[in-house]
């Protein structure tokens, strides 16, 4: 799939850059961000398993993508980025107008990467039991997720919004993410709600224009990941469960 | 008109008081609520079922949890001073930093005070990794939000008092003059300040004495466990101590 950001066009607006990498989760929540704000910007595609020392200029506490660079500032973390991205630009807002909902969003975004995103790694990354009792961990949160969607196309209600962003991965990585691992984390029957969200999703007329890795080869990277990181994990033992908390 | 607000915590986390610092900031009355956490009320549990811990605000019947997600409501819903910059890049960049605090400079330390041996040493050293961090922030400023208190001193609220109970209990020196200079500078003025004072109780020579931090805290911690409600320095130092198995010398009951 062609990347459909301006790489190569000079009148991008104010300087606006991604460094990200192809498959992140979180570099795509930036790029659909932008796109739905109509705002082109270049791509800079950085290798996370052979950083270069651009990224620790960028971002030197973390190393890590994606970040943003806006007229020579740069910004890390997805979700710092993505309100940024709705304050300097407040034309299509990405998130709630009022602050009781802004503060209802900003708590599902947290929740959704600590308690479902972290467990789902470990689904990818684990076998046998512990894999099943990470993925049931995943499966209790899903439920909170469920009710949040009941009735709405959204997240954002009628409109796409930064919660939709934030919980993208649950449309496309978590399936990923259940093939390679062969085990199921959202049973469409258990989770009809998410199920209809994900086609809405995937279908929006603006993301689906804007770049998306290509299946095959997310498929090949993560199964690549699973090699490396399953003996790894398994030789932590207990210790990750007092990481990912038990439930 | 009329806004109900209530806050739901505990006297002893840096988390609640925070959230009372921003209030008071923000000039926000409200109705304070004591949960005991070990016997956690119906009303916490309905109210936060996800995490059920404080603080809870709750503004007009509606739920708000997680300290910084509640600051940044406060800033957002009520008039006032401003708690967050409002450019958006340093509005960012508050945030930013108010996160790394919380995932990076609170869990070592919090760990440091509370854990044994080599975890406690492993702790130690992540914790003064983030203390030279925010040393190099904090350079040329008298605070964090520059020449008022802002979202990023109220967040390392626990670094100004929590640091020197552990350096004493443990007597190992974390901030040293040599390495973090202006962090101590720091810690005096945030200590100082008129909005933060009132969740020192300092009425008391012997814990006069201590803050700034300098002097016994055996003293203060005997004398701050018989004022009501008890001093947090009293708390910290006798939790350090009965995590360490030992106990405290001149107290029968240890608050919890």
């Amino acid at each position: 799939m062609e990347e459909s950001s301006s790489t190569s066009n000079s009148t991008s607006n104010k300087g606006v850059k991604v460094v990200g990498f192809w498959v992140s989760l979180f570099s795509q929540r930036v790029r659909w961000g932008l796109k739905l704000k109509g705002i082109e910007y270049e791509y800079v595609e950085e290798d996370i398993n052979n950083k270069s020392p651009l990224l620790f200029e960028l971002n030197p506490l973390y190393g890590k993508v994606p970040i943003l660079v806006h007229d020579g500032v740069s910004f890390p973390e997805s979700r710092i980025i993505l309100e940024y991205i709705d304050q300097f630009w407040p034309h299509n807002p990405l998130m709630p107008l009022d602050p009781y909902h802004r503060a209802q969003a900003r708590f599902w975004a947290k929740f959704a990467d600590e308690k479902l995103l972290d467990p789902a790694w470990f689904v990818l990354n684990l076998e046998g039991e512990d894999q099943e009792r990470a993925a049931k961990i995943v499966s209790v949160h899903l439920e909170k997720i469920e009710e949040m969607i009941k009735g709405k196309k959204y997240f954002g209600g009628n409109t796409i919004g930064f919660l939709d962003l934030v919980l993208a991965f649950i449309a496309y990585i978590l399936p990923a993410w259940e093939e390679v691992a062969s085990i199921k984390m959202v049973d469409p029957s258990k989770f009809p709600g998410i199920a209809t969200w994900t086609d809405n999703f995937l279908n929006h007329p603006v993301v689906k224009t804007e770049y998306f890795p290509p299946k095959d080869q997310t498929l090949s990277y993560y199964k690549c990941r699973r090699h490396e990181l399953l003996p790894l994990y398994k030789s932590y033992g207990n210790k990750i469960w007092t990481y990912i908390g038990t439930q | 008109m009329g806004d109900e607000v209530k806050l739901h915590g505990t006297w002893f986390s840096p988390f609640v008081t925070r959230v009372q610092i921003v209030l008071k900031l923000k000039g926000v009355e409200y109705e304070y609520v004591e949960e005991d956490l070990k016997n956690k009320s119906p009303l916490l549990l309905k109210i936060n079922p996800i995490y059920e811990k404080v603080p809870v605000l709750i503004h007009n019947g509606n739920p708000i949890v997680e300290s910084l997600i509640v600051i940044e409501y406060i800033d957002e819903a009520f008039s006032g001073p401003s708690i967050l910059p409002k450019d958006p890049y340093e509005r960012s960049k508050a945030r930013f930093w108010t996160k790394f605090l919380d995932d990076k400079g609170m869990p070592p330390l919090w760990k440091a005070c509370w854990s044994k041996g080599e975890e406690r040493e492993k702790a130690k050293e992540e914790a003064l990794e983030s203390l030279k961090i925010l040393e190099n922030e904090i350079k040329g400023k008298k605070f964090f939000g520059g020449n008022k208190i802002g979202i990023l001193d109220v967040t390392a609220d626990f670094f100004a008092y929590g640091i020197p109970i552990l350096e004493e209990l443990t007597k190992i020196k974390l901030l040293t003059e040599d390495e973090f200079p202006c962090l101590l500078k720091w810690v005096t003025n945030y200590c100082n300040d008129p909005f933060v004072k009132e969740y020192f109780p300092v009425d008391d020579p012997l814990a006069k004495e201590y803050f700034p931090p300098k002097g016994p805290l055996s003293a203060s911690y005997k004398v701050g466990l018989h004022q009501s409600p008890p001093h947090k320095h009293a708390f910290y130092g006798a939790a350090f101590l009965e995590s360490q198995n030992r106990r405290p010398k001149y107290i029968s009951d240890i608050p919890e």
